[in-house]
């Protein structure tokens, strides 16, 4: 993607981002503007146990804000213009800017590398390695070590419903924690080599997970669901057309494991029969890589489209398939009207 | 001809991304203005997902494990809400899991879109409840084969899960009617078949519904370990059409979610409960291209092949 488009090209490109410049800076100034969010106030009240009141127990009263669509907030204004239960939200408005702006940023890779890509890139994992390393604490460490060798700190402090531990969970988790020290002492060179034991404990279970569920699943019944009957006759036990429909699939699926497996096996030169096997088997494993291909770029469309939709819907309010807003789609693209 | 072929053969593949993009954009823009959705024809797989939760008695315990984040969203989503919603219609229980760290988001979001929205009367800890994200990928799978409780000691608001109603009679995995699995990746379904499916002995039947990437590895599967499978965007509009379609039926007594029109004449579906049909437009303009693109790559490249053999004689 490095290469440097033609002049003509160029113009073009710009061309096009000075109209989606255009729309955007449109739907900012016309109309009931663009990408905002709407909050509404709800008042929440709740008796917990309190052993410090006489009554044993005391009201929480507190308030949650939660998202509405901006007709809720049109309703709420028509209704009374000068509440305040229903409000613009500045937090989730500013959240909202942002996403469509790294969906561009991200997006502009397309065209170059450039330095908008690569701060949205390092903002994607900077945060991802933020979040995996907070959920490594507050649900890893925190309820499953901390819970178990220090249950009483642990409710007290941090999750007051957590189950006491069984000794059983208590001895695994010791044995957890030695093994995670051992893990880290990889970072000090002198004995860094003890790492290894714990290396081989995690090699070792998982090793002997997966070859139980495998052989399991994937071998054992595999081979079942292969072994079908080549003939599928119908209930009077006459051959008809509905015999051949039915018996299609499982001559197919039998010759086209019978061939792939052929084609894996290297110990007989792919000459003759093993050789014509060998090829029928390639063709099925084309159709499957043609058939993986079409699901991927299936998959790929469809992120790309709710990206897409994010875009026009959310943030530039130009289409409304989900009637959060209350004028119909074409005048928000002229920009007349309001929420009304 | 060869004027064209050496256009194509020298072409910027950002005009290739602008075609794609205008591919995507165009019908969305229309089917966002018009609210239009194309004809779904559902295919087996995605009829046994619906007769798999169709036919449970009234009052199962169903377990929704949402294995996916906001990456995948765009396919899986629509997949879990309707699964929530037609386990709702259908009076079961939901109990909401996951083994991805952002999967309880996920699940608070879609019983915020389809549950509290559409079904206010279902009770937190008695209709369903959200588990929230479990650290330990296939560990904890094993675990839920033995004692579901210890897997999940607490709800995802911190509740302690031996006090809900909704899991009374829960002591293993195998107790749940039914599994519904929504998974993009690693641990997801595969590993729900592996290592719970094939381990219970075919006491918990499974659905899946999976990302487009996913799927052609989950295929081996059906019929035999799982009972249906939504393939990518597709199946989840295919199983969304067939909730309609039943929904749409004033014989069914479902019509309790529906909308109706402001003459009170025509059943209207809301519009959130479209949202994979919708997606399917996108889903054509961008495989016509594709089409279109691989036919022209292979032109260009016969073309060039018998450029080459000719030069060569």
């Amino acid at each position: 993607m490095s290469e440097e488009p033609r002049p003509f090209v160029l113009v073009v490109w710009i061309m096009i981002v000075l109209a989606v410049v255009a729309v955007v800076g449109l739907r900012v100034g016309l109309g009931s503007g663009m990408a905002r969010a709407y909050e509404e106030r709800t008042n929440m009240r709740a008796t917990v146990e309190d052993a410090t009141s006489p009554s044993g127990e005391r009201v929480v009263e507190w308030v949650e804000w939660r998202s509405v669509s901006p007709a809720d907030f049109a309703r709420a204004v028509q209704k009374n213009a000068a509440q305040d239960s229903v409000r613009l939200s500045i937090a989730n408005t500013v959240g909202l800017w942002i996403a469509a702006l790294l969906t561009l940023a991200i997006f502009s890779f397309l065209y170059r590398d450039n330095p908008a890509y690569r701060l949205a890139e390092a903002i994607v994992i900077g945060v991802s390695a933020a979040y995996w390393g907070v959920i490594g604490v507050w649900d890893s460490i925190v309820p499953k070590l901390c819970g178990a060798l220090a249950h009483g700190w642990t409710t007290s402090h941090i999750l007051p419903n957590l189950p006491a531990p069984t000794l059983q969970s208590q001895i695994g988790m010791g044995i957890a924690l030695v093994l995670g020290v051992l893990l880290l002492l990889r970072l000090v060179p002198s004995v860094g080599r003890i790492s290894v034991w714990a290396m081989a404990f995690i090699v070792g279970i998982t090793a002997g997970a997966k070859i139980i569920s495998h052989v399991e699943s994937d071998l054992l019944a595999q081979t079942v669901a292969t072994m079908q009957p080549l003939v599928q006759p119908d209930a009077s036990g006459l051959w008809t057309t509905a015999t051949l429909w039915a018996s299609l699939p499982n001559v197919l699926i039998a010759v086209g494991v019978l061939c792939c497996l052929t084609y894996f096996f290297f110990s007989i030169e792919h000459k003759g029969v093993v050789g014509g096997a060998a090829r029928v088997g390639i063709m099925y494993l084309m159709i499957t890589f043609g058939a993986a291909f079409g699901f991927t770029v299936m998959g790929r469309v469809a992120l790309l489209s709710q990206r897409v939709e994010f875009l026009l819907d959310d943030w530039l309010w130009v289409i409304d398939p989900l009637e959060r807003r209350m004028v119909d789609s074409v005048s928000w693209i002229v920009g007349v009207g309001g929420i009304s | 001809m060869g004027r064209v072929l050496s256009v194509l053969e020298r072409l910027d593949r950002r005009w290739v991304f602008l075609a794609m993009a205008l591919a995507v954009a165009g019908p969305i823009l229309v089917m966002g203005i018009t609210r239009k959705t194309l004809p779904e024809t559902p295919t087996d797989a995605s009829r046994a997902v619906f007769n798999a939760v169709q036919r449970l008695p009234r009052g199962s315990v169903v377990l929704l494990a949402f294995d996916f984040d906001p990456g995948s969203a765009g396919e899986l989503e629509p997949m879990g809400v309707n699964l929530t919603r037609h386990c709702a219609l259908r009076g079961h229980k939901m109990v909401f899991i996951s083994l991805w760290p952002l999967g309880g988001q996920m699940i608070d979001e879609t019983i915020t879109k389809v549950l509290r929205a559409d079904f206010p009367n279902l009770q937190d800890g008695v209709d369903f409840v959200n588990l929230g994200f479990q650290a330990g990928n296939e560990q904890v799978m094993r675990v839920v084969l033995s004692d579901f409780p210890r897997a999940f000691p607490t709800t995802k608001s911190g509740r302690a899960t031996a006090d809900l109603p909704i899991l009374r009679d829960v002591r293993s995995v195998s107790d749940f009617a039914l599994l519904a699995s929504v998974s993009a990746g690693y641990p997801g379904s595969k590993e729900w078949v592996q290592y719970v499916v094939s381990a219970s002995g075919g006491k918990l039947p499974m659905v899946s519904g999976c990302t487009g990437v996913q799927t052609p590895q989950l295929y081996p599967y059906f019929p035999g370990q799982i009972c249906g499978l939504l393939g990518a965007i597709k199946g989840a509009a295919e199983y969304e059409s067939l909730i309609n379609e039943w929904v749409s039926d004033p014989a069914n007594g479902a019509a309790m979610e529906v909308a109706q029109s402001a003459d009170g004449a025509v059943v209207v579906i809301p519009p959130k409960y479209l949202e994979a049909q919708r997606r399917m437009g996108p889903q054509l303009g961008a495989h016509l291209l594709m089409v279109v693109l691989i036919l022209l790559g292979n032109l260009v490249y016969l073309a060039q092949r018998r450029a080459q053999r000719r030069a060569a004689a």
